[in-house]
């Protein structure tokens, strides 16, 4: 009852701050994209290789792109408050439907990437801070170093090399096998298999990150004076990692997690390339290369919505993380 | 005193890291149900020696010397899962700072359970029952709310009292207090050491309290072990130390305390220190405690004195004032 009101608050205070942010960032976006040369009529005119100028300014005159600069901003804001992303001139389609086809296959993918990243993330940094100083420590930090200094396409298409061309254990892109008709659990297993690797190409860089971090906090927490007075109890040292020093070496790795997510967000877009996943990052960067900012703004408002969700999910976690904490 | 085999028999214990000693050739034993006291200043080993009856030194300590023997049982030999059987079943422990000795994350009840679940096999419930009993015996208001509250909503002293809980929960044949009311206010140090006596009878259990405070000492300690720089420098029954202190260590101690008796304001009688620092027994070969001596002989920087019985269960590490006191025991003709 008290915990629910306690949510409720938190929930009313989120979304009342929201509404400036995200208000800001559309304002911001779009004048920022209205600075980049070109519009979608210039790209469609490049690809027909034969428009004029009288189609052209018809074109723009179809898309709105012909007005003022304050008032397209006027009519884009207009349609958000409608609850309208607008049109896009390129797919010919709401931009809302766009994004809600691409939205569920991205989000599967940062959803398993980020538990990918801190549960193999903690797991490693536990180990490490457990044998710090001795070799075991020593061969995992350098192998998450190379993690850290890796990029995320390169890892990708060595994993690509290795699993996929090499071995054949996994396919090299796609989110199903196509025309292969699966149903129940085999459709799972298929989509499974199909993550994995964009997945963990994405996760390593940040269990490079969580690993070192968790490392750091275990080894603080464990100088801590409770931690002596669990092992006084008589308690085994993996009960006292687990129940006594995980728990409070967690909060900064959920912070940095909360953090993350927008950076997630950011690297899928090379994931999703190199994997030729159907994803929200491939459909940002499709737009731009096609001057689609109807598109590109809807997924930079969505993406911000996705972040401050994420951000409020965090509070909450750490509220029940540390009874210290109180939800203001 | 200690004529039947005692609980616990610390012997010759030298514990070492590798920048020094700060444990030599130290010992005591403690028998059942009575309290020791092991008084000795910052630095003198006294906490690291309770660490090394638990087995629970830092990782760059080791004890490189001695016996620590509970009920004949030797522990230093104890193979790890085995000695995990002996912490908090048959050795428990409580801590100087209670503000930092609880996991702030979990519940009290929740600390305090998991020491019968882990000894005792107890179920939640069960466990969960005999925690508010535990809270009602350690005189914890209202212990059915206490149970679920989180540390940091309780003050130091309840605090305390929590660790105590947890400490008892099992019947220890034997409780290490390190300091146990330091961080405490004056007024809630006298309840916790109330409590921890009042619990030592009712559960007969023997105590080893580990302080600095001589002041409470006499009220609450049976025998006194007097520690310097990792020596035992005097033993005695509590009464006889804060009456007749031999050693001038003991000596100087003691006039370093304030009375309560003492009708004298600070300004018409101040209080008396020992000159110099501990730091200066460091690489001594002798007494260490002969830099700051006012009595010392040549002869004591040699070699460190040996501790000499001058009555039965009386033990003084001076070679100075154990002859002036054999000289008064043969004047009296004892």
């Amino acid at each position: 009852m008290f915990e629910n009101r306690r949510l409720l608050r938190v929930l009313r205070r989120t979304v009342v701050q929201a509404v400036p942010t995200v208000l800001g960032i559309v304002v911001l976006n779009f004048l920022l994209l209205k600075l980049a040369p070109g519009d979608a009529a210039d790209v469609m005119a490049g690809e027909f290789g034969t428009a004029t100028e009288e189609t052209m300014a018809m074109l723009r005159r179809q898309f709105g792109l012909d007005l003022p600069l304050l008032q397209q901003l006027l009519a884009y804001l207009g349609n958000l408050v409608q609850f309208s992303l607008g049109f896009s001139p390129r797919y010919g389609m709401p931009v809302s439907e766009l994004i809600g086809q691409r939205l569920p296959s991205t989000l599967m993918l940062m959803g398993l990437a980020l538990a990918i990243a801190v549960v193999v993330g903690i797991a490693l940094g536990t180990t490490m801070a457990m044998t710090a100083g001795r070799w075991t420590d020593r061969v995992l930090s350098v192998v998450s170093l190379l993690f850290y200094s890796v990029p995320g396409f390169w890892i990708g298409l060595m994993l690509i090399v290795l699993f996929s061309v090499k071995l054949g254990w996994l396919p090299s892109g796609g989110q199903e096998t196509i025309g292969a008709g699966l149903t129940g659990l085999d459709a799972v297993a298929d989509r499974l298999k199909h993550m994995i690797l964009p997945a963990t190409s994405l996760a390593l860089f940040y269990v490079a990150i969580y690993g070192r971090l968790t490392r750091a906090a275990v080894l603080e927490v464990a100088s801590q004076d409770y931690v002596r007075t669990a092992a006084a109890k008589g308690l085994a040292p993996l009960t006292v990692t687990l129940r006594h020093v995980l728990r409070n070496a967690l909060l900064p790795v959920t912070t940095l997690a909360g953090i993350h997510f927008g950076g997630i967000l950011g690297g899928a877009v090379v994931v999703e390339t190199v994997y030729s996943w159907p994803g929200l990052g491939r459909l940002a960067f499709e737009s731009v290369m096609r001057r689609d900012f109807n598109v590109l703004l809807g997924v930079l408002l969505l993406s911000s919505f996705l972040v401050i969700i994420a951000n409020t999910l965090i509070d909450l976690l750490h509220a029940w993380l540390d009874p210290r904490i109180e939800v203001r | 005193m200690t004529t039947a085999a005692p609980l616990l028999d610390v012997a010759d214990l030298t514990i070492a890291f590798p920048t020094g000693t700060p444990v030599i050739d130290f010992g005591f034993t403690v028998a059942e149900g009575e309290t020791l006291a092991v008084v000795g200043e910052s630095g003198s080993g006294k906490s690291l020696t309770a660490l090394a009856v638990m087995r629970l030194l830092p990782p760059a300590a080791k004890i490189v010397a001695g016996a620590i023997r509970l009920k004949g049982r030797d522990l230093r030999a104890l193979p790890e899962p085995e000695m995990r059987r002996v912490r908090g079943r048959e050795i428990a422990m409580i801590f100087q700072e209670p503000m930092t000795s609880l996991n702030p994350v979990l519940t009290v009840g929740r600390q305090i359970a998991e020491v019968l679940r882990l000894h005792e096999g107890m179920s939640a419930p069960a466990a969960r029952a005999r925690t508010i009993e535990l809270l009602d015996l350690v005189r914890v208001a209202d212990p059915h709310r206490r149970v679920d509250d989180f540390p940091h909503r309780l003050s130091g002293g309840m605090r305390q009292r929590v660790m105590i809980a947890m400490a008892v929960a099992c019947r220890p044949r034997l409780l290490i207090a390190d300091e146990p009311t330091t961080a405490l206010d004056v007024t809630i140090q006298a309840q916790v050491l109330d409590l921890l006596d009042r619990l030592r009878r009712d559960l007969g259990m023997a105590l080893l309290l580990i302080t600095h405070d001589l002041g409470i000492v006499g009220q609450w300690a049976d025998r006194v072990v007097v520690m310097y720089a990792g020596r035992r420098v005097e033993q005695a029954d509590a009464t006889r130390v804060l009456d007749d202190p031999l050693h001038p260590y003991t000596r100087g101690l003691l006039a370093a305390s304030p009375r309560l008796d003492a009708s004298l304001h600070y300004s018409a009688g101040p209080l008396r220190e020992i000159p110099g620092s501990i730091a200066s027994a460091r690489g001594q070969p002798g007494c260490p405690f002969a830099p700051r001596c006012p009595l010392a002989q040549p002869s004591c920087r040699i070699r460190p004195p040996p501790l000499a019985a001058v009555r039965p269960g009386r033990l003084v590490a001076c070679p100075v004032t154990t002859a002036s006191e054999l000289a008064d025991v043969a004047a009296v003709g004892l």
